[in-house]
Parts: C-alpha cells; sequence; structure tokens
C-alpha cells in the first residue's frame, strides 16, 4: 500500500507482535488447545466471560490463550470483539427460580427448604500444593472419570430436577421482615453499552456496570465497607451456582418464546442491617443483589453487597457513593488508562518544564528583592 | 455495498471502520449535538475498540463515525506522524476502511490527533478529531460528575476562578501547563484536551471543525468553525503560552513553532526540534523557495 504514509515505528511494532509468539513458544511444550482451557481452566474463562460482557466460552478460552492468560487483557479482547456483533434481540428476564442448582448454600439459616447444597467449592480445601498433579496423565484422567461416571451424575451429587429451591428471601417476604416490590420495575432497564451511565444511576446501569466490572477492583470496593469504611453488615441469605435458561420472543410466531441456551451464573442475595425511610415508620431488613456469568463467588458477593452500600440516599463512605464506586471497577478503563502513562507525553510534560522554571524564576525574584 | 465502497481495505471480516452502522449512527447524532451547543459535553455509549481505553478510543471512534471512503486521515501523536501510537491507529484505520493516509498537513481531510494541533493553520473542510483522556475542565476542583454537570449548566465556574486565583497568589502565575482551560463561545468552560497553551490560541476563530472524544470518559464534544474561544485569564493576569526565546528547531530552523527539548547523547548538550513534524518537513522541502 504505497500511498499508506509511514515512518519510523511500524517494524518496531511488527517485531514486538512476533516476539510475543516466540515467547509464548519458545519452551517447546505443546501448544495449548482451546479446548484444554475451557475444561481446565473453567474459573478464569468465566471470569473473563463475565469481565468481558460476552457469554462464549469458546472465545473466552481464545483470549486467554492470546493473552497468555492475563484475564485484564483477555477481557479486553472479548470487549473488543463483542464492540463488532450486532444485538440481535434482547431476551426476556432469566426467571432465577428455573435454575438448574449446582450449589446454593445460606449462611442465614441452618435449614432452608431444598436444603443446602454444597456442589463444587474451594472453601473448605486446605491450600497445600497438590503435587501428585504434577505427572497427572491420561490413565489418572480416566481413574477419576470412571470413579464418577459411575456414581451418576457427579457434577450435582444426586439428581436434584423436580426439587423446588424456593428462594431464601421469599421466606423472610412472607413474615414481613424485608418489603415486598410491589409487581416488577417497570421503567425499561438500562443499557449501558449503548448510553453512557448518568448519575444518579439507574438500579439496572449499576448492575449491569458491577456485572462488567474487574472482580479485584468490585473486591476492594466491597471489602473497603466489610472493613472498616462503611456500616452494612451484610448476612448472606442464599449463594447460588447454577444454570438457567435464556429466551427470547420467536421471531416471527406471536406469543411464543425460542429456548436459546442455557448460561452458568453465580447469584447472590444478601440481608443487611435494617432501616426505615422515615424515623416514625416500620423498619425491615434491606437487600443487596449480585450476579454474574459463570461461577465467580468473591464477585457475586462484592456486587451485592456494593447493591446495597449505593442504595445510600447520603453516601457517607467511598462504597455509598455511586460514581466513586461504579467509574473506578471496569478493568478495561481503568488498566487501559494506566497502561496509557506509556505513551509518550513530551508536549505536557515540555509545558510543565516551562511552567516550572517559569515559576522558580519568580520565586527567585521575589525573594531577591525582599533581600534587598 | 459496503465491499464496493472500499475497494483498497483488505478483506476483513469487520464493517467499514470497524464499529458497526448503529454506533456510528449515535455518534453522529452526539457530534451534531455538540457542535449545536459549543464546549458542551455530550454523554455517548463509547463502544470498546482493539485498542486500549486511554490510547485514543475516543477519538477513534469519532474519526470511525466521520470517515468516508475518499477521505485523506492524517494521524498524529504529540505532534509526530511516526510516534508509535500513532502508527498503530493509522493501521487500525487503514486495515478497516482502506482510506489514503498522508503526512501533509494541507492534504489531510481528517486529522486525527494526540496532545498538538498543526502549526500550519487548518482551512474550511478539515477537521479536527482530539483524542482527550480527561474531558472534565473543572475535575480537579470538583470530584463528582453530578455536581460538575450542575456547575456547567449555571455557568458557575466561581470555584474555578478562585483555585486560578490562588495559583497566582502561591506561585506568581497559573500553574497549569497542557489542557489549558478555555471558554467557548462566552458560556461553557471546556478542556482543549492536553494540547501546550501555545496551541490554545488556534482554536479562537479557527476556519476548520474541531471535534473531540473522550472514550474512556464517554463524552463527546466540539467548536464549530468561527467559535469565540478564550483561554481563562484575568485582566491584570493575562494568559501566556510556553517561551522559546532565542531557540531555534536544529533541523528546520523554525523559531515559530512548539519545540521539543531533546538531549544529545553523548555530549549531554541540550537542542531542540519541532514537535510539528509534519510541519518541519514542509519548511525543509520549501526551503530553496
Amino acid at each position: 500500500m504505497g500511498y499508506v504514509a509511514v515512518q519510523g515505528g511500524v517494524t518496531a511494532i511488527e517485531n514486538s507482535e512476533q516476539l510475543a509468539d516466540y515467547i509464548r513458544l519458545k519452551g517447546k511444550s505443546a501448544p495449548i488447545r482451546i479446548r484444554q482451557i475451557q475444561d481446565q481452566l473453567r474459573l478464569l474463562v468465566d471470569r473473563v466471560m463475565g469481565e468481558g460482557g460476552l457469554y462464549s466460552p469458546l472465545h473466552a478460552a481464545l483470549a486467554i490463550k492470546q493473552s497468555e492468560g492475563d484475564p485484564l487483557e483477555a477481557s479486553f479482547y472479548i470487549r473488543a470483539y463483542r464492540s463488532t456483533l450486532c444485538r440481535v434481540c434482547d431476551t426476556y428476564p432469566l426467571e432465577m427460580e428455573e435454575m438448574r442448582v449446582v450449589r446454593r448454600i445460606s449462611s442465614a439459616f441452618k435449614d432452608i427448604p431444598g436444603g443446602q447444597i454444597l456442589g463444587y467449592t474451594s472453601d473448605y480445601r486446605q491450600r497445600m500444593l497438590d503435587f501428585s498433579l504434577m505427572d497427572e496423565d491420561e490413565s489418572k484422567m480416566e481413574e477419576i472419570l470412571e470413579k464418577y461416571d459411575a456414581d451418576g451424575s457427579a457434577e450435582a451429587g444426586e439428581d436434584l430436577s423436580g426439587v423446588n429451591f424456593k428462594k431464601v428471601v421469599e421466606i423472610l417476604r412472607e413474615q414481613d421482615l424485608v418489603r415486598l416490590v410491589e409487581g416488577k420495575e417497570t421503567e425499561p432497564a438500562a443499557d449501558i453499552t449503548k448510553e453512557s451511565i448518568n448519575f444518579p444511576a439507574h438500579r439496572s446501569a449499576r448492575l449491569q456496570t458491577m456485572a462488567r466490572s474487574e472482580t479485584g477492583g468490585i473486591l476492594a470496593m466491597a471489602y473497603s465497607s466489610m472493613r472498616g469504611y462503611g456500616s452494612i453488615h451484610p448476612t448472606i441469605a442464599e449463594l447460588r451456582v447454577g444454570f438457567v435458561p435464556a429466551t427470547i420472543p420467536h421471531p416471527y410466531r406471536k406469543n411464543e418464546n425460542y429456548h436459546i441456551g442455557s448460561i452458568q451464573v453465580t447469584e447472590t442475595e444478601i440481608v443487611a442491617k435494617f432501616g426505615a425511610d422515615h424515623a416514625d415508620e416500620k423498619p425491615y431488613f434491606t437487600l443487596g443483589y449480585g450476579i454474574c456469568f459463570g461461577s465467580n463467588e468473591v464477585k457475586s458477593i462484592s456486587m451485592a453487597v456494593l447493591d446495597r452500600t449505593m442504595k445510600a440516599t447520603e453516601a457517607k463512605s467511598p462504597a455509598e457513593d455511586q460514581e466513586f464506586v461504579l467509574m473506578h471497577i471496569d478493568g478495561i478503563e481503568s488498566s487501559g488508562f494506566c497502561a496509557h502513562f506509556k505513551l509518550p507525553h513530551y508536549i505536557t510534560f515540555q509545558s510543565d518544564l516551562s511552567n516550572l522554571r517559569k515559576t522558580q524564576e519568580h520565586k527567585e525574584q521575589t525573594k531577591t528583592g525582599k533581600e534587598r | 455495498m459496503i465491499e464496493e465502497l472500499i475497494p483498497k481495505a483488505e478483506k476483513f471480516n469487520y464493517n467499514f471502520a470497524f464499529i458497526d452502522e448503529g454506533a456510528k449512527k449515535e455518534i453522529r447524532r452526539k457530534l451534531l449535538k455538540a457542535i449545536a451547543i459549543p464546549g458542551h459535553q455530550v454523554p455517548f455509549a463509547s463502544r470498546e475498540l482493539p485498542i486500549a481505553r486511554g490510547w485514543g478510543t475516543g477519538g477513534l471512534q469519532v474519526t470511525m463515525a466521520v470517515i468516508g471512503p475518499e477521505d485523506t486521515l492524517k494521524i498524529i501523536d504529540q505532534g509526530c506522524d511516526g510516534s508509535v501510537n500513532a502508527i498503530n491507529l493509522r493501521k487500525l484505520m487503514v486495515k478497516t476502511t482502506g482510506v489514503k493516509t498522508t503526512f501533509d498537513t494541507t492534504q489531510a481531510t481528517v486529522i486525527q490527533t494526540r496532545h498538538r494541533i498543526p502549526e500550519i493553520p487548518l482551512k474550511e473542510g478539515q477537521v479536527l478529531v482530539f483524542q482527550v483522556p480527561l474531558p472534565e475542565p473543572l475535575r480537579h476542583v470538583e470530584p463528582s460528575e453530578v455536581e460538575t454537570r450542575r456547575m456547567h449548566a449555571e455557568s458557575d465556574y466561581g470555584l474555578m476562578w478562585v483555585t486560578l486565583y490562588e495559583d497566582i497568589a502561591n506561585w506568581g502565575s497559573i500553574s497549569i501547563g497542557a489542557g489549558y482551560p478555555c471558554k467557548v463561545n462566552g458560556h461553557y468552560i471546556m478542556s482543549p484536551s492536553p494540547i501546550p497553551k501555545w496551541d490554545n490560541y488556534k482554536l479562537n476563530q479557527a476556519e476548520c471543525l474541531y471535534l473531540f472524544g473522550a472514550g474512556r470518559e464517554k463524552r463527546i464534544y466540539a467548536i464549530p468553525p468561527y467559535t469565540d474561544v478564550e483561554p481563562l485569564q484575568f485582566e491584570d493576569k493575562p494568559f501566556s503560552v510556553e517561551r522559546f526565546d532565542g531557540l531555534y528547531c536544529i533541523r528546520c530552523g523554525a523559531t515559530d513553532s512548539f519545540l521539543d527539548e531533546i538531549y544529545d547523547e553523548e555530549t549531554g548538550e541540550k537542542y531542540h526540534v519541532c514537535s510539528d513534524t509534519g510541519y518541519c518537513d514542509w519548511r525543509m522541502e520549501n526551503k530553496d523557495e
């Protein structure tokens, strides 16, 4: 392309790109298959899907490979890819009661209708390096699979279809301990990918921003409230991990829905300290809600905590301030801006230099003026 | 249809200029609003691009929304066409549009820039697109967006003026370097993006159209041609630009251009060159005439 103006630097960028591939492969181990990432780096895939804002394990796994396992960078690939996809339609709101539950716990009540289902968790694992994994091979894999396949559905432990997992919050509602929100929210949900967020932000915009947030970022914000800068004292009414069906209106048949598949989500509902809008009103527990793609409990709980803190009418701590929380938890935005400081700033620095020299001159002059 | 429009673009499974037509439509509408209210920050959705936030995604989205197959594009970073980020952004635009690119300021129809306004005055029909890191000029005096929007709406700029006054009281002059705020069309205080003060006067009554895009902060604003743009100043403490008294570009000899300070690798000696490489080249070419 002769008409494209070029100058130095082009080759440097190209060489740098090639270097990335070389560095990734120079150890001469077998190239990682996308399928392996999907299967064996499942939690990383979930995290990238959530932060990238696109439910596609395949694309997330590819992004992880391409970014050499950097979650921020991988999520960034997914976000950029997402910008090129045309939005076909909206699904109906997910019916969380229809979730195929693989894990469900409550720290509010010992016994809950449907029971506590521990499922997969690392919570009670002793974090000691398992050196036997160092030479895991196919025969070991077969051994493990055989054992579980013989037991039936291993993932859920036992067949849970048909078990009614009533929402724990529902029990509190029935006892008039949390306020019943009449009907569903009638206002159309915001779409933060189509319209930039305004403050005070609609709750749907707040939840969307948090659902796409960077796990470490949202955790830090929520932790500030849990530890000392805030006082909401959350109790996890319920935390669920499972698969929820997504449905869309049928493209041309009226009044018919179309099931397009299920997505895995982690959903958390917290109950926080009671309050009332006015001093003479009956007080109720307050609620916080969190949900994110895949299995990511720390993010889901953090989101629920912040959903509650941001309901404060007057922000008394950073975590209660919508702007403070929502403008600083996006990994793509914060990491991008952080990295941009590597760009040349010759001009701005030249301007600063000029300013400093001028001010130094001024101070020198006023000093000598005084001495005289 | 698009294929016919971009015979020169690489076969590339993306839309012309990368972002989808819905996003372009949104940006164009917001641009029209921004042009109609000079200096006012218009929120826009801001799509994620294959370029990182903070690296020019706002400017890029504006360029993507306004560029057509017949345009000639120039992209500069710190005044330089050859800076690695300028090259990278140019590569993306060429890959997705196939448009002609140039280093020559006078030949470009659309110029995307970071931190500089070219030295050669832009003409009618030319568009200068700024990459903006922090669109809110009041942010350093008021952190809350809700509050700054109210301040703009009510022209409540007292806090800003007091800060400038305190600067003078403490340091003898206003300590803001690049990105010096200005008043547009007698109402909005606007950040011109981190251009040096040297470039501020070029905003006033310009023949060209200035468009500003802040991708991470999701804001678009504009200065239409022939608009009054005045740097904030006090009657007894007038605005002044960076000084290069007695200095000149060691390459082209220019004394009328913003200079970069450079140190000799061996001697450590300080010398200067034009920050606007296009201008420097233009002077070199036209030296004999």
